[in-house]
This record gives structure tokens, sequence and C-alpha cells, in this order.
């Protein structure tokens, strides 16, 4: 809808008619990325762009290891869901000896489902609480000493001290599952390399109770903040598109392990119950010169029409159903929110976001009285196999892990669907819809400038797949006249200081 | 030979024919080493464990016990080149301890522990060296390879094979292959082989063997080096009684006075003042 935001009419930007503003970097996310935006001399947007400045590299340097070390090293790529990505290679090398998902043994299917409840469970505490709750809680453009979760701990201490609890609680459940909170080992080919012991599964059953509590509290909180701020919350960055997401083979939500849905933004279902491992049939990636971040699209629909969203809106959009409860609950009033087939509302990630918590909360609860947990039948093996392809739900969506080997167990060719890449059109979309519809034409600020980053925050996105520094990031703003002299400049340091005016 | 040597002031008995590192060992002093193996030949290397005996610098790995010696181990200059020794060879090749398999069971991660290593301090060599797949069951990432010498030794003394071999000097050192192609598919190693199992890195791999040991139960988890490499049983008795001292006029030059076998001394020991080194 505002794709003729994507570039600038190149002779206005030949004759030098145009002035660049810069978000860079885009701050309270994961890694590195930049917005700029061309105005004309009346202020208008012209362009409107997200860049990811950042180079992975990952798949180039995994050539020429075991395969067996994939699941170790590529978790690497980030620190806040690497468990998403051991376990995306540890479905993909589980395929290289030769075991498909229905032969893991029972055991390890619930370790690595635990694993994974953990760790969308802190993922979404994090995003929720330290990097998302001070524009929610204190207004988009809300004072920028204010938002940041320092603030809201001295405002909300109790919402502020429950998202550290319950991040916490995430990562205690990585932990005993594989040993370190961030960057263990417990995937291996075919199965898990330990089972959990009685201390352990007790240990993390007496706090669990208040941990479905206060993911309730969570939800019931962006709930009242997206309802009480109509129909702001339901416009604001929001696009229609088609949403990619696995389900269970009954409809329901999944986060491990299922087929691939695609609905279109009628929510009529394009793809149901598709097999991964042919993602290469369903799927393309254009690459864009000003950009790192590849842009992916449904062949079918080819590049114009066939992105999509993938997520936790996505996935809350497409399943039929959650097997848990009270997210069950909060999904159909979720739904009758929005009223239509589909919810297209941008915020109404933060939404889903929670409901998913609450339903990673309710099965880490359901799970830990299942006595699998402790059973120590934990390998399958097979016959060996060439080509692994792994999928998974990621916290921020469908991931993708594909490998080949040879005849010496070596990696011979890789390539990663990271989720965010997968929401790249979405997120310049959105850019480009908050650029038209709230900041053209107006006095640009750095609260204003704030929209387009509460904007891309909202799909939770991982620019690099990396660890990311509360509050240290430098952020610079400068303003540029159309002969291209600096106007005004704003530069926050890293120790939180700002200097404003023009050098 | 046999009777009592004095490390750091701590009274050591020796058998006949120990060496120093063993005695010491054997009695619950912990001199760091890599290329020492019990029941192999003695080699001298890596030069880790290098002490003053009666003043003069020695390798304990390869210098006989004696009554009367008189042992300098845990001494701050020794320290400081145990570290810089150590640093030398993560600067050689390439050690990627955060998705090696052998993390957590490797002995050079676990020296460089012992000795503080908190940095490379020299400049990376950024070794280009190729791995060695070609075998169905063994793996060689020559990347890890710190030229200790025992896999040529258990090919050679334990197997019978001569597998393996050193050759090169200074920084074209390398690992080679006793085979026709210089593959180790084509050469005589078997799984089984004491070979495959005995590098202290993890340059030779069993294949597919790799993060069997969940973290918490691989070797050096819940003990550093210094007591997994002596004898618990005598670490036990030391912590419980106090180890035996020697003689402190036998001390030729001024000990560190230790309160054990491995005061941590080490791990207390801030990194090496930082020397400007030209590339």
């Amino acid at each position: 809808m505002y794709e003729y935001l994507e570039t600038a009419d190149p002779a206005l930007v030949e004759a030098g008619k145009l002035k660049r503003v810069a978000v860079d970097p885009v701050s309270r996310v994961e890694g590195h990325g930049k917005v700029t935006l061309l105005l004309d001399e009346n202020n208008q947007v012209q362009q409107a762009r997200l860049h990811i400045v950042e180079f992975r590299g990952f798949e180039k340097f995994i050539q020429g290891r075991p395969y067996w070390e994939l699941p170790v090293m590529v978790q690497r790529l980030c620190g806040i869901c690497p468990v998403s990505h051991h376990l995306a290679a540890a479905k993909a090398i589980d395929q290289l000896v030769g075991v498909d998902p229905a032969n893991l043994p029972p055991a390890a299917d619930k370790l690595r489902r635990l694993l994974h409840f953990g760790q969308v469970l802190q993922s979404h505490a994090l995003h929720f609480f330290h990097l998302s709750s001070p524009d929610l809680l204190f207004g988009f453009e809300s004072e920028i000493g204010k938002r940041n979760i320092v603030a809201v701990l001295a405002d909300y201490p109790d919402i502020g001290l429950q998202g550290v609890k319950l991040r916490k609680y995430g990562q205690e459940v990585i932990r005993m599952v594989c040993g370190k909170r961030i960057h263990g080992t417990g995937a291996i080919p075919g199965g898990m390399n330990k089972a959990l012991s009685k201390d352990e599964r007790d240990y993390l059953k007496q706090d669990i109770g208040q941990i479905v509590s206060w993911a309730q509290g969570a939800l019931q909180l962006v709930t009242k903040v997206h309802t009480s701020n109509l129909p702001y919350y339901d416009d604001f960055a929001t696009i229609r598109s088609n949403y990619l997401s696995l389900t269970k083979p009954d409809g329901a939500l999944e986060l491990y392990h299922g087929g691939i849905r695609v609905k279109n933004p009628q929510g009529e279902t394009l793809v149901d119950h598709y097999d991964y491992c042919d993602y290469p049939e369903l799927i393309r990636e254009e690459v864009r010169s000003w950009t790192y971040m590849k842009f992916p699209y449904l062949t079918a629909l080819g590049k114009a029409d066939g992105w999509y969203r993938v997520g936790p809106l996505a996935r809350v959009n497409n399943c039929d159903f959650i097997d848990t409860p009270l997210a069950e609950a909060a999904r159909v009033e979720f739904k009758q929110h929005g009223g239509a087939a589909m919810v297209h509302s941008t915020l109404a990630f933060h939404w889903t976001r929670m409901i998913e918590l609450l339903h990673c909360a309710e099965s880490i609860q359901i799970l830990l009285d299942d006595p699998d947990l402790l059973s120590h039948d934990l390998v399958a093996k097979g016959e060996k196999r060439y080509e692994g392809i792994g999928v998974i739900e990621a916290p921020r969506g469908t991931l993708f892990h594909h490998y080949q080997i040879d005849e010496n167990d070596i990696v011979t060719k890789a390539n990663l669907i990271v989720s965010t890449t997968s929401n790249n059109t979405a997120m310049n979309e959105s850019v480009r819809q908050v650029a038209a519809e709230y900041l053209s034409g107006r006095e640009l600020t750095e609260p204003l400038l704030n929209n387009l980053e509460v904007a891309i925050r909202a799909y939770d996105p991982c620019l690099s797949c990396a660890t990311h520094a509360v509050g240290k990031m430098p952020l610079q703003l400068e303003l540029v006249d159309v002969d291209g002299k600096l106007v005004d400049k704003l530069v926050r340091h890293s120790s939180g200081e700002f200097i404003h005016g023009s050098e | 030979m046999s009777g009592t040597l004095c490390i750091d002031g701590i009274a050591v008995p020796f058998s006949d024919g120990q060496t120093i590192i063993e005695a010491a060992r054997t009695a619950g002093v912990y001199i760091p080493y890599l290329c020492h193996r019990l029941g192999y030949a003695p080699y001298g290397s890596c030069k880790l464990c290098t002490v003053k005996v009666n003043g003069r610098t020695n390798t304990a790995c390869t210098m006989p016990a004696a009554d009367g010696q008189t042992v300098i181990s845990n001494s701050p200059d020794l320290q400081h080149d145990r570290q810089r020794i150590t640093q030398m060879l993560f600067v050689e090749g390439n050690h990627f301890c955060p998705s090696c398999e052998k993390s957590g069971n490797c002995q050079l991660q676990a020296v460089a522990y012992h000795q503080n290593m908190l940095d490379n301090h020299y400049p990376h060599f950024y070794a280009q060296r190729e791995m060695d797949a070609s075998h169905p069951d063994i793996l060689i990432d020559h990347d890890r390879c710190i030229f200790c010498n025992l896999c040529v030794r258990a090919s050679k003394e334990k197997d019978g094979k001569e597998v393996f071999g050193i050759a090169g000097r200074g920084i074209h050192k390398r690992l080679v292959i006793n085979s026709p192609s210089g593959k180790l598919k084509d050469s005589e190693i078997s799984v089984n082989d004491e070979a495959a199992h005995v590098c202290p890195t993890g340059a030779i791999l069993v294949k597919r063997s790799a993060y069997l040991a969940p973290i918490g139960e691989r070797i050096y988890d819940g003990h550093p080096i210094s007591e997994v490499a002596c004898e618990k049983a005598v670490i036990r008795a030391g912590e419980a009684s106090g180890y035996p001292s020697c003689d402190p006029t036998k001390l030729t030059d001024a000990p560190q006075q230790n309160g054990g076998p491995d005061s941590h001394y080490a791990a207390t020991m801030p990194p090496a003042p930082d020397i400007k080194h030209g590339r």
C-alpha cells in the first residue's frame, strides 16, 4: 500500500531537493539497523527505508565443519533466542542421521519442547517488559529519559519486577535442560544428551504456578493498553498482509514442529499442512541493494504480492485454536476484538505475544508433570542422509535451517531463513505507513521519530540475531537542508547524555 | 633410587625411575603440562612444566627425581612464563572454544583457565590449516593441534603402527599422516587405537561422539585441572592433615610458600603485563 515510498523519484534526488533524516541505530531491538527518511521542502516524506547494516555470514563459515557441531555453533547467531537456532539445527541434523521427528524418542521430543517453551517464554518476556513496555506505559512520544526499563522499574515496580522474574524463569528452564542459560548443549543428532533429574524437575515445579499467574497479569496489561487506546492501537503501523506459520495437524498453535500454513489477508487458507522440507518450492528470497537483509516471498504469489508476516500475530491469526485453556480463552477474546477473520494491527503483535507467553507458561506446567522428562531413552538412530531441513517457530516467527553434507560428514551448503528476515517487507511497509500517516508534513522531533521505532519494535526484530545492549546505543539525528547543509543535530552518547544543536 | 625431594616447600617422596612431574602428581602437587602422559616416554616439548631444580631451569616431565632436590614450580616468573606459553599455543592455531565439542573436556582449555589466561596477548596467526575428515570414524581438525606429539607416541609405542609424525620446523611445523595419499583414510589407524583417543585438545576426534556429556558432567566442569590431574585420595589426605613440609633451610631460592599442592596462585595472578610485540 505504501510501496511508492520505498524509492523516491530519482529526479528529485539528483536535483538535491531532498533532505535526509536518519534514525541510526534503531534502539531497543536486537541487533543494529537504521531508518532513513528523505523529505522534500515541505517535510513531505518521499522515501522511507529500514536498513539492516550488519552482515551475518554464518552460512559461509559453517561450511567445512562437521555436521554435529551445527546446533552448538549456529546458536551463537543470537544471545536472545539461541535455543531456537539450536533446535532448528538439531531437527535438521536428526534427518542427517536418518531420524524423522515422528521417530524421536518421546522423552527427547518432550525435553526439546520444554526447552523451547522456556525459550519463547523468556524471549517474549524480555521483549514485552524490557524493550517495549516503556513505549506502551509512558506513550510513544514520551520524554526520552523515560523510555527504558529502569524508568518502568521506578514507576511501575511490580510490573517491571514481574517481567524480570518471568524472563528469569524461562532462562532457568533452559539451564535445567541444557546446562547453561545461554548457549548450552542439549540436542544431539537423534535426541538429547540428558534427561531432567527429579531435583531439577521439582525446582522448576515450585514456581510455575506463580509464573502462570504473572503471565495472566501481563496479558491483562497488554489487553488493557490496547483496548483503551482505540482506534489508535488498531491503526498505527497497520498493514494488511499474508501470514505464515507452523500449525499442529489438528490446526492448533504450534511452536516446535508442524506443517506450514499460509493465510491471505482475508483469512483464506492458501497453503495448509505443507511439509517444510519442500520450503524451497514455497518461498524464494529477493536481494535489494540498500540492505543486507533479504526479502522472502511466496513463490506462487510473486515478488510484489507474495510477502508475508511471521511471528506471534501470524501464529495466533493462523491457528484454529490453542491447546491450553487460558491462552485459548485469550485468543477467542482477541479474535472477537478484531471482528474479522484476520487481525492486521501491527501493535497486536504485543497482544498475541502475551497470549503466547501464557500458552508457554501453561504448557510448561503441564509438561513438568510428564514422567517422560525423567526417562533415559533419549537417542534414536537411523541411516545416514545427505540433506537435512529443520523448521521451528522461534519467538519471532518461522525459522528455517537447511544443510547439505558430504560423504565425510562435512557441511557443504547451508541456508538459514531467520524469522526477522521474513518480516523484512512488512517492517519496511509499517515504517512507510508511519512515515506517510503520522510524520509526513510535520516538523520532525526526536519523540516523533520514536514512532518509527515503535512500529519496528512491534515485530520484535532480531536484526543481526545478536545480543542487545540496553541503554548503551549511541544515537545521532541529523537534519540536513536542501543544499546539504546541516541544520540541526541531536546526539545521544552512550552515557545517555544529550547534546543538541548544529555544529 | 628412591627418596624425598622438596617442591615449593612440600616434601615429596618418589620411587625408583619417577620423574619430578610424576613424583609431584602422585603426591598431589600439580605442575601444569600438556605433552606429558603417564606411561608414555617423556617428550618435553610444551615446556609448561618448566621448574627450577636446584636453581637451574628444567622440564619436570623429563628430569628424573633425585633425593634432596629443591624444586620451585609455583613462582611468579614461572607462572608468568606458563601463561605466555599457553597464550602462544592459542594464537598459533585456531581455537574456538564456544562451539568446540572438546570444550569442558579439553586439557588446553583447562590449563588456560588454571593459568588465568584472560586474553591471547599475542597477535593471532590466523593459520590456514585443512581439516582431514576422510576417515569414516576419525576426524583431524588441524586447527586445534598443539604438536604435543602424544598421538605420534601413542601410535608408535602403544598401537605399534607409526600413523602420525611431526614434520617441519617453527611456524611450518605440522602433523603429518603416514599414508600414500597423506590422508587419514589411507593410513593404518583404527578407531580403537590409543592414538585416536589420546589427543589433549580437539585435534583428533572420534566422529559422531560430540556433546554426549552434558554440561556439568564434563571432566573439568566440577574440578579444576590441578585436582583432576592429581590423585584425589592424596589431595583429600593433604587437605585434611596438611602437606608435609621440608626443611626450609634447604631452599636455595626464595620460594612462594604454599598452603597446598596448588595454592591456585595462578588463579589469583593478574594477567601478565603488556609488552609491545611487532608483527
